[in-house]
């Protein structure tokens, strides 16, 4: 890791692997409809990533991502429900123009926090903006009173409940418990056609790997290995001049951000919003991706997604009464004899392999020098 | 709406080569052929070919037709949807014991809305495409609804909605089987206001679109029509379980009525607290539109005895059907199991849709969208019931009265079928 580049030779090779996997295989072998549910899965991955930054290598474990997700999605769903809610679609409302869900809780024109949300560059700076600026709140205001581990993590929850409640409480704007449904286009364009879908996958995965650059570039920065300092030892890092609130709040800010760009993502895809993504259960639930695929591994956590998903939508399609117990039983069952994910497995057991096969050319094979940020792709 | 619109289509492709009304009688005469022919068969339920009754690639073959079955069987709705599942499982076995629908048994693809609306969107999704399920009987709450909404509406899906709901929505591609809110909730506080010379309410609701809007249009007929005065509307979050700063504002107001729409597990809750703190449910008036004998179950009888519950069907309805329709429920999901009002709805939903499919003489759904409006179905637990063009059903509004055995009894019911009205004028 004394290279400056963004990835040694065997991330470069998983990162293809990956985009082979996400650009080619997938969308050959899947219909439409699966695809489309490979697009969701992935807005989760956006959150995975974000949680290997901020938990898997600043140690800050955050239970209330959901927030972010929540506010990015929100952004997103109500420009594109301001779309949706032109005076012609919404003629038998009492007040035609304003969403639906307005017009059944009586308001009768348009809430001033809502105008801004007929702008497409507005929304797109509120979804990076919003959560970025309100993550920074929360981290300054946590990190800089030395608030950490689980006093953190619990703080992140009450967050996730407040949104939530507030969401639900003040349904004339927020569409309340039911959420804003029935998103159809973007710019004129709509969004719900199966070739509308192909295309929203294919930006969908170029935004992904964008984050996953990005987080690779956290990662091999000086900025990464002082986040995986402090992690190890807070006070040697301090003690060493290093603000280490400020790298706290940086790396919450940047899980925050792509958690945001997840839920636009969501949004776009699903085209829908509702509490049901920023309450506590499903914050945990985004950091059981991140655990499944292995938290100190940027490739993982979007394997560990996909996996975690794919068996959530098959095994409730199998057995719609008991599938909670089999996926249960999986979280169980990794967590307890792979404690580094799938990440974990591939780094254990596949990568010494393939290295003992290429390591007549190469005597050190490099990224293996440092087990504790073990970063090789698992197996798809 | 999209119905209307191919019929136009058709019409006017009709129209352009037209010249002569001869032609045109001639025409006409052709084209009501083959209806003709369709009709005996129909009635007579033998099995048509499959191309005829299957023009658009749904989930039919020869012998079978596919449905699909779409509600929570986990989380925390499934003990209110288990009812419903039980329930369309069981028309589903009747209906399949006499011959099926066109001669075709019915298949159920059974999928887990998991409490979670997206999943529902996408359950629904999957159903229509890639089973190609011909119907779909499912959802419960409003939220599961207005999420599964847009789909069967993209993908022209058939959806059958059990739950009493707000109203305020009406689409080509559902049949509401469950009652809209003015159906539900204004001959009940008519007899109320009549029965007990109730002038003063007071709502409690849980915060969500359906207790919000039903309260909107009690209380603008409380002060319009009957004069009378909402004296307290108050709100709590879902799963909310403390009531007691509400309970003393009751007792502050001393409402002649007290109006609920709590749902849920909070019921167990606000009935337990409403005992405790000393409101006797026998000399206080209660009207809930939220508590059926599914909730009795959790509640307890001894906790809600005297309250008054306003819903078109109760267990302990005395006719022909129901006295059918209870022992077969029960002979196939246990003698302990009880049937509440959505239940009952939920068991109308493969029925009208069979009705519909042999009125139509297909399973293609604009077909069945169109062929709805006056669908009757004799055989309703709740005595009789018809499809209103609205897609809604015109069905008796009932107060039933709690009793300690967790039943109801039957206090009132209106004489004539009450008109569905999902945009009420005046209540909006």
């Amino acid at each position: 890791m004394t290279d400056n580049r963004f990835f040694n030779r065997s991330e470069l090779i998983g990162i293809l692997l990956l985009a082979v996997f996400l650009v080619v295989v997938l969308p050959l072998t899947l219909d439409v409809f699966r695809l489309n549910l490979v697009a969701k899965y992935l807005t989760y991955a956006f959150v995975a990533l974000g949680l290997v930054v901020c938990w898997g290598y600043g140690g800050i474990l955050s239970l209330g991502q959901g927030v972010f997700f929540g506010l990015g999605g929100y952004c997103m769903a109500m420009f594109l429900k301001l779309e949706a809610s032109s005076p012609e679609n919404t003629k038998i409302q009492s007040t035609p123009g304003i969403p639906d869900f307005m017009d059944w809780n009586q308001i009768t024109s348009l809430p001033l926090f809502w105008k801004p949300f007929h702008s497409l560059t507005f929304t797109i700076a509120a979804i990076i903006l919003v959560p970025g600026i309100f993550a920074l709140i929360i981290g300054t205001a946590m990190f800089k009173r030395r608030v950490g581990g689980t006093y953190f993590a619990i703080i992140t929850q009450a967050v996730a409940a407040i949104l939530t409640i507030l969401i639900v409480g003040q349904q004339g704007y927020t569409g309340g418990i039911n959420g804003m449904t029935d998103l159809r286009t973007l710019k004129g364009w709509d969004i719900r056609p199966d070739h509308a879908k192909i295309v929203l996958y294919f930006f969908e995965v170029g935004c992904l790997f964008v984050c996953i650059m990005i987080a690779q570039f956290v990662r091999h920065s000086k900025l990464g290995r002082i986040l995986v300092a402090m992690r190890e030892k807070e006070d040697r890092v301090r003690f060493s001049g290093y603000s280490v609130a400020n790298f706290k709040i940086f790396a919450f800010c940047v899980a925050a951000v792509f958690a945001a760009i997840g839920g636009a993502m969501f949004a776009l895809n699903v085209g829908f919003m509702s509490p049901s993504f920023v309450g506590i259960v499903p914050s945990i639930e985004m950091v059981i991706y991140t655990a499944v695929g292995g938290r100190l591994s940027i490739l993982g956590a979007v394997y560990g997604t996909l996996l975690v998903n794919f068996a959530k939508t098959s095994l409730s399609e199998t057995f719609p009464e008991l599938w909670l117990f089999g996926l249960g039983g999986l979280f169980i069952a990794v967590v307890l004899a792979f404690p580094n994910g799938l990440a974990g497995i591939w780094g254990d057991y596949v990568q010494p392999r393939i290295d003992r096969l290429i390591s007549s050319r190469k005597p050190k094979p490099e990224g293996w020098t440092d087990s504790s940020v073990a970063d090789g792709a698992p197996a798809e | 709406m999209s119905s209307n619109k191919s019929g136009v289509l058709m019409s006017d492709e009709e129209t352009k080569g037209l010249l002569s009304p001869l032609r045109r009688k001639l025409l006409m005469g052709m084209a009501a052929l083959p209806a003709i022919t369709m009709l005996p068969r129909a009635s007579f339920a033998q099995a048509p070919a499959t191309s005829a009754v299957n023009t658009t690639g749904l989930a039919v073959t020869d012998t079978e037709v596919t449905v699909g079955i779409l509600h929570s069987a986990t989380g925390t709705m499934a003990i209110s949807e288990t009812g419903s599942i039980e329930a369309e499982k069981l028309a589903i076995e009747q209906i399949n014991a006499m011959g099926g629908v066109l001669g075709r048994k019915i298949k159920f693809i059974q999928e887990d809305g998991a409490s979670d609306w997206p999943t529902f969107a996408e359950k629904a999704k999957k159903l229509l495409v890639n089973d190609k399920v011909a119907a779909i009987m499912g959802c419960w709450t409003s939220a599961s609804r207005k999420a599964v909404l847009p789909v069967v509406e993209q993908y022209n899906g058939m959806l059958y909605y059990p739950t009493f709901y707000e109203g305020l929505e009406q689409s080509k591609n559902v049949i509401y089987t469950g009652q809209e809110a003015t159906q539900q909730i204004l001959a009940g506080l008519n007899w109320i206001a009549k029965e007990k010379g109730a002038k003063s309410f007071f709502f409690v609701g849980s915060d969500y679109i359906w207790p919000r809007t039903s309260n909107k249009i009690a209380r603008k007929h409380v002060e319009n029509v009957l004069k009378g005065k909402v004296v307290g509307e108050e709100y709590y979050p879902l799963g909310n379980t403390q009531f007691n700063s509400v309970i003393n504002k009751i007792k502050l107001t001393k409402p002649d009525v007290i109006f609920t729409d709590v749902v849920g597990g909070s019921n167990v809750a606000f009935y337990k607290q409403l005992k405790a703190a000393g409101i006797d449910l026998s000399k206080q008036a209660l009207l809930t539109i939220s508590v059926t004998e599914d909730e009795i179950d959790g509640i307890g009888g001894e906790n809600i005895a005297g309250a008054y519950a306003c819903m078109k069907y109760f267990q302990s309805l005395d006719n022909p059907n129901n006295k059918t329709f209870v022992p077969a429920f029960k002979k196939m999901w246990g003698e302990k199991t009880v049937i509440g009002d959505v239940t009952q709805a939920a068991y109308l939903g493969p029925w009208l849709w069979k009705l519909t499919v042999e009125k139509a003489g297909s399973f293609d759904v604009d077909k069945i969208a169109a062929a709805s409006p006056g669908v009757e179905f004799k055989g309703a637990p709740e005595g009789y019931v018809r499809i209103h063009e609205n897609h809604h059903l015109w069905s008796k509004t009932r107060v039933g009265r709690a009793k300690l055995d967790g039943q109801f009894e039957l206090i009132y019911e209106t004489a004539d079928l009450v008109e569905p009205d999902p945009f009420p004028k005046g209540y909006q």
